[in-house]
């Protein structure tokens, strides 16, 4: 025991002393939710709208403001003429064009035109469904009103009350918030990359450097090697997630809704598979150099690119769909947001923890027997 | 005509003195070997002299550049070889010749005769094609000396080049040091091995920064009194207050 | 198995791929002994040193340190043997202090416990105590090494090529530390390149391309040397030598610091004589008037070339 205390007050002298490293290791989570959060948000806002109005009436006159009021749009221009309004595409100086049809009141179901800028499909769909939602919203109110109105007078026609429409709820993320897919996203790119990339970084140190070969030949144990390397690491992406979630909370609005707990409980079951995996580079990579590529392209790829943290998985090849359940990011970003967004309890993820634990179990079963007590 | 020429050489890191007024010059030809103990500042000054460091103070002038100002010249009239890094060792011989020819500026027709006579001289003309790597370290030592002075500088700076190699081949590569300095080009070694240090012509040794003798290995080992230049290297060295 | 053998070899073999690394060494190292494996670069010293100390496994041929097999009771010899490899293996960012406390609580010590036994070293950069070793000079990095390796008072200490890179000075207090070491009791197996520390050593093995050429003790090395060497001094040495290769009577002949060491073909005390005045008339005839001639009596080095074919 007093090995391993020995051995892991070392490790910390390492990491502590590496002032350069460990700064980079405690900003990354602010800098990448800040990066997220703000500078490549994929939500709308503020986008440019311009409007050619055919009709100019009370109508129209109150859809155009609604929509310049909403955060979501800024009325660019009002245009007299459809070529306007193409020369503003082509300048890029707008993204959305709302044509009015004359007489747009009067005729109850004329409909709008909506045109987009579609160079980036993803958000021209989003762009003319936040518009169209607008639209709707303004003809329901005026509907609601009308009823009230002919409700009042006896004499009038109760037809346009008889319109359904359909109510649109978003569960869990009311607001679109994109925070709400990306906290759990980089709470899994940063475990993977401090325990993984770091575990295996540093012990490759040491065979580089040769004291691996004087370990080796020493009474130490293999495991406690294994064990004070993994340490620190597993308490650095602690705080690391405890950083993240501060930052989502605080900075930007996500809540927190189910067990704190289990939310930290799932991190280190989640941060020990990183650990394995790092451990399994480590006793294939000969060079700290090898193992920072290693890590890089096996592990930090898949997170970015297969774990729905990006592309959503249901729109991948088949083959990528089943290729993205050996990813153990995908398996913790599903718990994470079914525990934090949707205050799920663990009864709920037993599915997603199971998976977890069984590449735990793999993992050290053959880093361990990989894990050499000789040169080669 | 000296190739070689310092006057008051200094080198201070913070307020350690690693190189301490030095003064001393290098004949043209002239085999000067330039020892000293761990930590006495020969790495320090060989770097002021190849250009890779500038002097705190002092003068130095190397192949007739000046060692502030004129580093890019000097670069291109040196050769320089150190037992750790000479050749790349995933490139083949000829790959290695040809780098290195083509870094100093030789020319396609030049270089393949020069390659030739190299591979002629070492007796490597079969291992041509041989990755660098495979080669055991004596031959490495005595090519990577070759191209050090491939393109004929005026002096050549060998760094503890023959540490490790085995004694026939020690020896070997003295001897193609004797042909450079033949050949004109002046060679500044230095080394761990005593018997080398009689091979040279003049040398000098270092003891806390300063040199504190510098004369033929034939009048120090009279000065000191000494048998041979081992005993005259432990009769400086043992001064030494410093362990760096 | 001999009792007071405490390392055993026999026609023990190791390749890596091609290359073989070492070819049917055999060798007994008794208890207490300081053993020397004198060879340069690629003769298999660090791969020697490899499989005594568990690290590598041999290809073919038994090995055992202590009675214990260097296979199965790998465990057990990790426990009672001190290993210095050639890189000083030391944590760079780690202080002097640091990098000692370390490895010997690794090692299930304390420095205290055997501070007798390094404290010789020890005191010596103890005054740095507090510096990183990655600032340390090549021979307070050696000492600092030596330490660690000691520090749980192995019974065999293993120490691959700690002088290389060493300036003469620091090379001749090392020797005299290891000197202190043996009178301890501790049965010591070092290697270095440098052929003028064999005479240090209680036997040594010349060994060259992963071969063994030789084993024995220093001065039963050089009795085996059969010729009559000469030492041959004159002022223009490289001329000189050039001459004395080119004298027909003549063996090999090598420069060796201030003389040129040759030796001749003839190897009858009779013919000698006649042969060494006609190298005298030879010269002579060749200019030269500052010549002396002298029988010496061969170094270790000088035995090492005599073993390896001409290359």
């Amino acid at each position: 025991m007093k090995q391993f205390i020995s051995f892991l007050r070392k490790e910390f002298y390492h990491i502590f002393r590496d002032k350069r490293t460990m700064l980079i290791l405690l900003a990354m989570p602010v800098i990448l939710i800040v990066l997220f959060g703000y500078a490549i948000t994929t939500e709308i806002k503020s986008v440019q709208v311009a409007v050619l109005d055919q009709s100019r009436d009370e109508a129209t006159t109150r859809i155009i403001d609604r929509i310049g009021a909403s955060e979501y749009f800024e009325l660019y221009k009002v245009l007299d003429s459809y070529e306007e309004g193409e020369a503003l595409f082509r300048q890029g100086k707008i993204r959305l064009l709302l044509v009015f049809p004359p007489r747009y009141a009067s005729s109850s179901d004329a409909p709008v035109q909506l045109l987009a800028d579609a160079t980036d499909p993803n958000e021209a769909t989003q762009i003319t469904s936040y518009a169209t939602a607008i639209i709707s919203q303004w003809k329901m109110e005026r509907q609601s009103e009308m009823n009230a109105v002919t409700a009042q007078s006896p004499g009038g026609n109760g037809q346009l009350s008889a319109g359904i429409t359909p109510v649109v709820h978003l569960l869990y993320n009311p607001l679109m918030k994109g925070a709400y897919n990306f906290v759990p996203g980089v709470m899994g790119l940063i475990l993977m990359l401090i325990c993984a990339l770091m575990t295996s970084v540093g012990i490759v140190k040491e065979k580089e450097i040769g004291t691996m070969e004087v370990l080796l030949v020493s009474p130490m144990k293999p495991i406690y090697i294994i064990l004070a390397k993994a340490a620190p690491y597993l308490l650095l992406s602690l705080v690391n997630i405890i950083t993240i979630l501060a930052l989502s909370y605080f900075l930007l609005d996500v809540p927190i809704a189910g067990s704190l707990t289990l939310l930290i409980a799932i991190s280190i079951l989640y941060a020990l598979v990183a650990l394995c995996l790092g451990l399994l580079i480590s006793t294939i990579a000969n060079t700290q150099q090898a193992a920072m590529l290693v890590s890089a392209v096996v592990l930090m790829l898949p997170v970015m690119l297969l774990s729905g943290m990006v592309f959503p998985i249901e729109n991948m090849p088949v083959i990528l769909q089943w290729l993205s359940n050996i990813v153990p990011a995908k398996w913790y970003i599903i718990a994470v947001k079914d525990v934090m967004i949707k205050g799920l309890s663990a009864g709920a993820i037993w599915k997603e923890v199971s998976v977890l634990a069984f590449m735990v179990v793999v993992l050290i079963v053959v880093s361990v027997k990989r894990f050499k007590i000789r040169l080669e | 005509m000296n190739v070689i020429e310092t006057e008051n050489l200094t080198k201070r890191f913070g307020n350690f003195t690693a190189v301490d007024h030095i003064s001393f010059t290098v004949g043209e030809g002239e085999i000067f070997g330039f020892l000293g103990a761990n930590g006495a500042g020969k790495t320090t000054a060989m770097r002021m002299l190849c250009g890779l460091s500038v002097p705190t103070s002092g003068e130095a002038h190397v192949a007739g550049f000046d060692v502030y100002r004129e580093t890019e010249s000097i670069k291109k009239h040196i050769g320089y070889m150190s037992q750790k890094f000479s050749l790349y060792g995933d490139l083949k011989v000829w790959e290695n010749i040809r780098l290195f020819g083509g870094i100093y500026g030789l020319s396609g027709k030049q270089l393949a005769a020069k390659t030739d006579e190299l591979l002629r001289v070492l007796s490597l003309e079969s291992e041509r094609n041989t990755l660098v790597d495979a080669l055991p370290l004596g031959w490495k030592q005595k090519l990577a000396f070759s191209v050090a002075v491939l393109h004929e500088p005026r002096v050549v700076f060998l760094d503890e080049p023959t540490g490790g190699v085995d004694p026939v081949t020690r020896r070997q590569f003295w001897e193609l040091i004797y042909q450079a300095a033949e050949r004109g080009i002046t060679v500044f070694v230095t080394t761990h091995y005593m018997d080398e240090a009689e091979y040279c012509n003049r040398v000098s040794i270092m003891v806390d920064g300063k040199i504190e003798a510098l004369d033929s290995p034939q009048a120090l080992k009279s000065t000191f009194q000494a048998k041979n230049m081992n005993e005259v290297f432990h009769a400086l060295a043992r001064k030494a207050k410093r362990g760096e | 198995m001999n009792k007071s053998n405490t390392i055993n070899l026999s026609g023990i073999h190791k390749n890596y791929g091609k290359v073989n690394a070492l070819q049917d060494i055999s060798l007994d190292i008794k208890s207490g002994e300081l053993f020397g494996l004198i060879g340069p670069d690629g003769a298999g010293k660090t791969t020697l040193f490899r499989i005594l100390t568990t690290l590598l496994l041999p290809d073919s041929g038994k090995a055992s340190v202590c009675g214990l097999d260097v296979v199965r009771d790998y465990r057990e010899i990790r426990r009672r043997v001190g290993y210095m490899p050639g890189r000083f293996s030391l944590y760079q960012d780690l202080t002097v202090e640091e990098n000692l406390t370390f490895f010997a609580t690794v090692f299930n010590t304390t420095i205290e416990e055997n501070y007798d036994l390094i404290r010789d070293i020890y005191i010596q950069i103890e005054p740095f105590k507090t510096r990183k070793a990655g600032k340390l000079s090549g021979g307070m990095k050696q000492k600092l090494a030596l330490s660690c390796a000691l520090i749980h008072r192995p019974e065999v200490l293993f120490l691959d090529e700690p002088t290389t890179g060493v300036d003469p000075v620091s090379r001749v207090e090392f020797w005299d530390m290891l000197d202190r070491l043996k009178q301890q009791g501790i049965t010591i197996l070092v290697s270095t390149p440098y052929m003028d520390e064999a005479s240090r050593c209680d036997r040594i093995a010349l060994m060259r391309t992963g071969k063994c050429l030789s084993v024995d003790t220093p001065a039963g090395i050089r009795s085996t040397f059969s010729r009559l060497l000469l030492a041959v001094r004159s002022a223009s040495m490289y001329r000189l030598l050039e001459d004395l290769r080119a004298f027909p009577g003549t063996y090999s002949c090598y420069a060796f610091g201030d003389a040129h060491h040759l030796t001749l073909k003839e190897e009858s005390d009779a013919g000698v004589s006649s042969v060494v005045s006609g190298l005298e008339t030879y010269l002579q005839a060749k200019g030269y008037t500052d010549v002396s001639i002298e029988s010496i009596k061969p170094t270790i080095e000088d035995c090492f070339m005599a073993l390896q074919p001409e290359a």
